[in-house]
């Protein structure tokens, strides 16, 4: 049992990165239905800007934790969305009236570009960060001595996580600016016909998506105080596997396959093989795909016209 | 106030429309008839700049907005109830008109909305139904309504009665005839009913294979010879 809760934990803490990631996945292929296999390098170079205004803050003497977090994830924010609206600009607007593929390939280009230009200004060595928030305490502890020690860290990531979700989540479904996002969804023609700028709109989701991936890829710098120029392929991956597992276009459902993902990776971690994670997140990609394609919370293709 | 002059319009390679011009003064309902594939809705959405006029002008109010992008010439004060309705299905019809006053004051929301629900009563009971569960009487209503929430001084109305039962259609020439009387609205529309719609227009255009051919007051067009044997006999309803 108290093993079982400590994975949940851990699961959790997991889930909560992937369904940030995974949100800006779910929302970009809702406007454009285009999977923008880019996103991961945001989510790459969010935990990169983490890690150098850490280190700058470090050097300046700003070592008050609040303070220094909230500095970090608003330059992480900043940055990946200066990254995701540039994106979209040079690479897939330019594309967008021509053929669904080469929008796709623009995407992995795109990506390898990143992954490539990280290494080349950062360098290819894991880069390290001091633990910035420590401590924690036990909830639980067996006779034979195994605590159940939950971090603050790990509290301060699920909270986070669930504080955005459902900011996000009104945000798209009361706001102006979140209409004009689900009218563009739905019909690009119309909404320009009622006075949406619809470029603008698409530009924003990309806007929206990146800060969002800039904010768990400092989480991810925080949790585990290592990143490398290639985290973002496989945590990538793996959110866009929980975007198809909730439903691809689904909010909640990014939100939930990415909690999803989360667990199941820990368990499996946990109670079989460790060595075979990945293989047990791609394994659903693959079974969803068959059995499911619409996910969890996804609509069918065919619609009622 | 609307003036449109030689335009030509591409799809492509294909000429859609081959130098149109068309006037719609002030207060005026003009409607515009023709055969599928003559290029009506063509002509709507070129105004609207989607696709822009490749070739002529097009003026709303004295500005020139030939190759403005749409939300800019949306914003001047035109809306567009477009072909086949274009409701937003997954969203409710309450949210489908709070999108038509997009570019409206906000102040004036709850008024338009108010004036929406008088001329559509069926709207108010249906505010909370998303919008691909209506009926297609009622998604015209709300296609018209969500137009009107902008407060446009220019109505465009592609087809309003297509495919709705004769009752539905009295009642929405009748609530298109308010409209321009009561609110001043001017309306710029194109039909295929053509018999009710040249009685409930001042004048109207005829248009064939990407030209006008024809023009006059509603009065004349209905009592012309080549329109009568076109679109009015054996078409009638």
């Amino acid at each position: 049992m108290e093993y079982f809760v400590d994975q949940l934990i851990n699961g959790l803490t997991l889930g909560a990165i992937y369904g940030l990631i995974a949100i800006g996945y779910t929302m970009v292929y809702g406007i454009i239905g285009m999977i923008n296999f880019a996103h991961g390098e945001i989510y790459m170079i969010g935990a990169f800007v983490a890690v150098i205004s850490f280190t700058i803050l470090g050097l300046l003497g700003i070592t008050w934790v609040p303070l220094a977090v909230l500095v970090v994830l608003a330059m992480a924010m900043i940055f990946t969305s200066v990254y995701g609206w540039t994106i979209e600009r040079v690479a897939y607007r330019p594309v967008r009236a021509s053929f669904r593929l080469a929008a796709l390939i623009s995407a992995i280009g795109m990506s390898i570009f990143l992954q490539n230009y990280v290494q080349l200004v950062q360098g290819a060595r894991v880069k390290p960060i001091q633990p910035v928030i420590e401590g924690g305490f036990v909830i639980m502890e067996r006779a034979d001595g195994f605590a159940v020690n939950v971090s603050y860290l790990k509290i301060i990531i699920i909270c986070l996580t669930l504080f955005l979700m459902v900011a996000f989540w009104r945000l798209i479904t009361t706001t102006e600016l979140g209409r004009c996002q689900r009218a563009c969804e739905q019909d690009k023609v119309m909404a320009g016909l009622l006075g949406v700028d619809v470029d603008r709109t698409i530009s924003l989701t990309f806007v929206m998506g990146a800060a969002l991936a800039g904010v768990a890829g400092v989480m991810t710098t925080m949790y585990y105080g290592v990143v490398d120029f290639y985290i973002g392929f496989l945590a990538g991956i793996k959110a866009f596997t929980a975007a198809v597992l909730g439903g691809i276009g689904s909010l909640p459902g990014a939100m939930l396959g990415g909690l999803l993902i989360g667990l199941i990776e820990a368990f499996w971690s946990a109670y079989f093989t460790i060595e075979y994670k990945d293989v047990a997140a791609f394994s659903i990609l693959v079974l969803v795909l068959i059995f499911r394609p619409s996910g969890l919370f996804g609509r069918p293709e065919i619609e009622k016209v | 106030m609307l003036k449109i002059t030689d335009v030509h319009t591409y799809y492509g390679a294909i000429e859609a429309l081959k130098g149109v011009d068309i006037d719609v003064h002030q207060g005026e309902i003009v409607t515009l008839i023709g055969a599928n594939g003559a290029g009506k809705t063509t002509l709507l959405m070129t105004v609207c700049g989607r696709p822009p006029a490749r070739f002529g002008h097009i003026w709303f109010d004295g500005v020139e907005i030939t190759r403005r992008p749409t939300f800019e010439i949306i914003r001047l004060g035109i809306a567009q109830s477009p072909e086949g309705r274009r409701i937003f299905p997954r969203m409710t019809v309450f949210e489908n008109l709070q999108l038509g006053a997009l570019t409206a004051d906000k102040s004036g929301f709850a008024d338009s909305l108010e004036r929406v629900y008088t001329l559509f009563p069926i709207l108010k009971q249906r505010a909370d139904q998303r919008g691909g569960t209506l009926s297609g009487g009622e998604q015209q209503m709300l296609s018209i309504g969500r137009a009107l929430m902008s407060r446009p001084r220019l109505l465009l109305l592609d087809e309003p009665s297509l495919g709705l039962a004769p009752m539905i259609v009295k009642q929405i020439f009748r609530v298109v005839e308010e409209i321009n009387r009561d609110s001043g609205v001017t309306i710029f529309m194109v039909e295929q009913n053509a018999h009710l719609s040249l009685k409930l227009a001042h004048r109207g255009y005829v248009m064939v294979n990407g030209r006008i051919e024809l023009t006059g007051t509603g009065a004349e067009l209905l009592a012309n010879e080549e329109v009568r044997a076109a679109y009015l006999e054996g078409g009638r309803h």
